[in-house]
Order: C-alpha cells, then structure tokens, then sequence
C-alpha cells in the first residue's frame, strides 16, 4: 500500500507538468498586453515598459519562459510573482482557504443530502415521494447555478432578514463564519446533489436485486439489517468515487458562486488574473488544483480498497 | 421479549402421519406488463423428516420459484400467490405475519443457492457471514459466534477452518464457496434444506463431493432436503423421490428407482433418453423436440403437447390431472399406460 501511494505520487509529476505546461501555452495565446495592462489607461512609457518586460522575461522563447517558471515551482518551492512583484504564494493563500471552505461546504451538504434522498426514493421506488424526489432532481439539474444563487440569495439572504428581522444567512461575504458558507455551498453543490440523489437511487436499486440479498432475506435477517447493513455498504462504493472526483469540481467550478456571495475565493482570482494575463497567477492556481484533483483522486482509489475487499493494491 | 421460533411453530418432530412440509396446490403468478405470468400452477408435493425430493425440470419450469414461495423469497409485488397452501408441520406458512415468517426463514427452513459467487455478500468476511446466523437469531456475543463459525466450516470440511475464517467469498474456489453456503445454510439446525440448484455452477468431481457432503449432513441430522436440479444424473445417487416439473405443473412423481426404471410421462421419458450415455458414443444425441412454453402464453389442455410423440387430439383440449399410477406415484398423461410400456405412437 505505501509502495502504491508512492507510484501514485510519481506518475502525478508528469500530470502536472503537463497541466502547467498547456495552462501556461494558453494564457500565452491570449490576446492583450500585459505591461500595457499595468499603466490602465495611459500609454506606457516604451523604455520602463521593456525594463519590466525584460525583468518578467517577456521577450524570451516561450518554452525558456516556461522553464524559468517551472524550474522555480520545483527547486524552490516559489510560484513566481505577479507583475506588481506580489508573490504568488501570498495571493493564493487566504484564497484558497476560502474556496476549501466552500468546497468542503458543498461537498458534506452533497454527501448528506444527496445521499439521503437517493436512499428515501430507493426504499420507496415507484412511490409518490420517490417521484417527487425525482422530479426536483430533474428541476436542479436543469437550472443554471446563476439562477439558483440570485434566487436563493434573495430569498434566503435578503427576503428572510426583511421578514423575521433575524440574520440568518449573510447575503455576501465571508464575516460569519460557516454561516455565510451555507447558502453558497447549497448553490455551488446544488447540481451534484441531483446527480448524486439519482445515483444513490440507481445504485442501492441495483444492489437491492443482486443475489447476496437474496441469500440475506433467505436466512431470515429482519429487512432493517438486509438494507443497513448487506445492501448499504455495496451500494456506498460507487458513491465514493462520485464524492472525490466532485471536490476537485466544485473547487475549481467555484467561480460563478465566489462572484454571486462575493467570496475571495480563488476561483475569483482566477477570473481577475486571466483578464490581467498573469501567467504565473494563473498556473499557481490551477496547479493548486490538479493537486486537489490526484489527491482526491487517490484517496479515493485507497477508500475503494477500504469498502471493497475484493480490490487489492500491490 | 423477542419471539422465537418455537413460539411460532411448535418444536419437535412432525406430529403422526402429516409430513415435515407440504405444499398444496400452490400457485404462482407475476403480474408484469406484459401480462401475467403463471410460472407455478397447482404444484403440490411433500418432504418427510430424513427424506430427499428432487425436483426436475428445465429453466421456467417453475421449479425454483416453488421453492422460493416456500422460503418467502419472492417479490410482491410482482409475485402474487392466489391460492394454495405451503404447511410446514400442520402450520401454512403463507398465513403467518412477515414478522413470524422471518423467525422460521433460515432456522427452521433454509436454503441454499446456486452460484454461491454471487449468492455470498462479497464485503463481508465469510466468518462474519457465517456468524450472523447465530448473532441475530440466537442473540450470541460476536466471540462466540465466531467460534461457531469456525466449528461450522470444520463441519463442511473447509481445510484450516480458523485462519480461512477471516476471508472473504472471493478469495476461496467454487467448490469451498458452496462449502459455506452449506455451512451458513445448516448453522441453526433447520429441518428442511432447499438447494436450489448447489452444483450447477461446479465442476463434476467438486459436484460429487458437494452432494456426498449434502447426503451426510442429511444423514446426521435428519432434515428433509428439497434437492432442484436439472441434472438427472445427481437425482439417481442421492434422492429418495422425484418430482418432475413442465410448465408450472408436476407432470409425474414417483420414487426414484421406478422412474428410473420406467417413465410414466412422456416428457420425464424424453429427459431420459436425452442423457448422453457411452454405449450410444458415435449416435447422434438424442434431444426433445420443440422448445419450452412461453409462460405468457401456455399451449391449452397439456402443455406439453406441442412437443409430445404420445399426442393424440384430446390432448390440445383437456388438461390432464396427476392420474394415481400406484400410492407413490402418479404421472399427469392421458396416456400414462402406453408411455410405461413404452410403445411410441
């Protein structure tokens, strides 16, 4: 098993490099000018503009650029600086709290309900309530997150307070703690948790027709343990990887909720510096999250071997 | 105070004559949307204490969905059962409260099923499968169920017992699977064992030492085994009586040795002669023409008259009862006396 995460590890640094490597073509490719960026509306001064450009290696081959950035994340653990000088690091850091935050938010709010109701509507197949829960994932799924933040927002955030007179969920920002994380982290998660309603549904469904039920029903276990205890725990496997593949999703598809509740997340941050053309921001942060990606990843994979006895990793 | 067994049913031996289990006139149906399918209609049979029933026929014969009546198996809804009595030692099962129904389900009837692969949850360790029998019906402490356990796969001959306990299903061979569903299977002494079906999935020379094992167990302890196969060539060995299924119906019933001897159906007879025997090597194999019936969709009066050599025309019309051939036997032909004698029309 150690020997597994090991292997794991070194075939993640080709992932990376790769990842980096098309980020930093792409943000290249952009149209615009950076240095011009940084004088606003005024013509920069050509000589200081080609001092920064020399000092940011602008003018060298892409691929040096690259190498001079890379080479830095590597040996010296440094992600560069942005081009007012700030370092990368220092950007990232009380952003990416925030957007960990609202991710892991999203995710147990995704855990809990989806699981949940994907179990109800399992129990009770064909049922009113299994169809209602049916119907409202389809409504979930088929509505924008940008309707679903504004509306709650209003609703939740702005409306509640009007009527009861008590501050119950913050309409913007991040003063209060995990409250002001709850609305968000529903609007963030809300597509996963009718995908992952509808999935739990299918999967304990399935597992429910599968023979070892059978066998349990046969030697005369009370209905409560054949479903807690036989069907639950094979019905749960698939779920995981669902789970830990979505926390690297909702992490990096946390744009559109930062901006509507005004988050200083880095999904935020992103947005800002790819307008600004800043390479070294914008690699920082999606290297941040490809990490997040082959970490969940793994911890997933070793979860499999947890739930699954039959899955071995030598 | 939580019901037991013996609170539902009474303990002990079966009372005088009424034998271990009986089922009458039972019948099967499943109401699915494409119409509704009669898989059993009026099956009726009995096991005694000590005794072996083999139940013959092909897939969709209704062989299994009978047995799974029995254990309160099936799904109803799709499943109903319109009609018939499933009597285990004078009680029908089938009037019992879901609640009391578990109570006899795996302690006084239990069943074992075919691909013990699938049939065994492949989570959990075989040893904790084992020892759930004994923790939630007998109440035990997790050691000593575990302990039991381990007696048990010593029972079934699982070779070092106390280290395999602690496997799970997928890491034994198909033989040492059906092993533990054996085990699991007889942990609580029940008197009647189901097996639906044990050896189908194994190879011929684990088959013969599942059954020999069945046998032995049987011997020890008395039960009354339901034996369902297709396999005519298990039945001879170890049954005591056959009961051979076509389309839902028993179509004839006897002791083993006499139908062995002479087939008073036409299909039992045409089942028979379709086992491939070694003074015939070189012949072409001889198989039972036509297919099985479409349960949705069954042939009038006998069901197997689409297929039958014996037909003669009141056979597409009139649906024949089991005809009484002798006090043990009985076969559902019209012309049972000419299949006995064996003169082919």
């Amino acid at each position: 098993m150690g020997r597994y995460v090991i292997r794991r590890l070194i075939q993640a640094i080709p992932v990376l490099i790769g990842a980096t490597l098309l980020i930093y073509c792409i943000v290249f490719a952009l149209p615009g000018d950076p240095i011009a960026g940084l004088f606003g509306d005024k013509r920069p001064d050509p000589a200081i503009a080609e001092v920064l450009r020399e000092q940011y290696h602008l003018n060298d081959p892409l691929l040096l650029q690259y190498w001079y950035y890379i080479s830095g994340v590597i040996f010296r653990g440094d992600f560069g600086v942005n081009f007012a000088n700030v370092p990368v690091s220092q950007i990232m850091a009380g952003k990416f709290q925030v957007t960990l935050n609202l991710a892991v938010t999203a995710l147990v709010m995704e855990a809990i309900i989806g699981v949940g109701l994907g179990l109800w509507a399992a129990l009770r197949r064909g049922k009113a309530a299994d169809t209602l829960i049916l119907a409202a994932t389809l409504l979930l799924i088929s509505v924008p997150t940008l309707v679903t933040g504004f509306v709650l927002q209003l609703v939740l955030g702005v409306k509640l307070k009007q009527w009861t007179g008590a501050d119950i969920f913050p309409v913007a920002g991040t003063t209060e703690g995990l409250r002001s994380y709850l609305v968000p982290g529903f609007v963030l998660a809300g597509v996963s948790i009718a995908y992952l309603t509808r999935l739990t549904r299918t999967s304990l469904a399935e597992t429910l027709r599968s023979d070892y039920i059978r066998t349990a029903t046969a030697k005369g276990l009370p209905r409560r343990r054949v479903v807690g205890r036989h069907a639950l725990r094979n019905a749960l496997i698939p779920l995981v990887t669902y789970l830990g593949a979505d926390l690297g999703q909702l992490m990096g598809g946390a744009v559109i909720t930062e901006t509507i509740f005004n988050l200083q997340g880095i999904g935020n941050q992103l947005f800002t510096s790819v307008h600004l053309r800043e390479q070294p921001v914008v690699v920082g942060v999606v290297t941040i999250l490809v990490l997040v990606y082959i970490l969940a990843n793994m911890i997933v994979d070793l979860l499999y071997a947890v739930l699954d006895p039959r899955i071995r990793y030598e | 105070m939580k019901k037991t067994s013996a609170d539902v049913l009474p303990a002990g031996g079966g009372s005088g004559n009424e034998p271990l289990l009986a089922v009458d006139d039972l019948h099967v149906e499943f109401h699915t949307r494409a119409g509704v399918v009669r898989a059993v209609n009026g099956v009726s049979y009995t096991v005694r204490a000590g005794e072996t029933l083999a139940v013959l026929g092909e897939s969709g014969s209704g062989k299994s969905v009978t047995a799974q009546a029995i254990m309160g198996i099936l799904d109803m809804p799709p499943a109903v059962i319109p009609k018939g009595e499933i009597r285990f030692k004078g009680t029908d099962v089938l009037k019992l409260s879901e609640r009391d129904r578990t109570q006899v389900r795996g302690e006084r009837i239990a069943m074992i099923f075919q691909d013990a692969l699938s049939a065994l949850n492949p989570v959990f360790t075989v040893g904790w499968q084992i020892s759930e029998m004994f923790r939630v019906h007998r109440g035990m402490s997790k050691g000593a169920a575990m302990k039991k356990a381990v007696e048990l796969m010593d029972r079934v001959r699982i070779p070092a017992a106390k280290q395999r306990v602690h496997d799970y299903p997928h890491q034994f061979s198909g033989g040492m699977r059906q092993r533990i569903m054996i085990a699991m299977s007889i942990a609580l002494d029940p008197e009647v064992l189901i097996a639906d079906e044990p050896t189908t999935a194994l190879d011929v020379t684990v088959q013969a030492q599942i059954m020999e094992l069945l046998a032995e167990l049987q011997r020890e302890s008395q039960m009354g085994l339901i034996l369902i196969t297709h396999d005519l060539g298990v039945v001879a060995d170890v049954a005591d009586k056959i009961a051979v299924m076509y389309g839902g119906r028993i179509v004839e019933n006897a002791p083993v040795h006499d139908i062995y001897k002479a087939p008073a159906h036409p299909y039992t007879k045409g089942l028979l002669d379709s086992i491939p025997r070694v003074d015939q090597k070189g012949q072409e194999l001889y198989a039972i023409k036509g297919l099985p019936p479409n349960l949705l969709s069954m042939p009038t009066g006998c069901a197997f008259h689409p297929r039958c050599p014996y037909r003669q025309e009141n056979c597409v019309t009139d649906t024949p009862p089991l005809y009484e051939i002798s006090g043990t036997r009985g076969s559902a032909c019209h012309y049972w006396r000419e299949v006995l004698d064996g003169e082919r029309q």
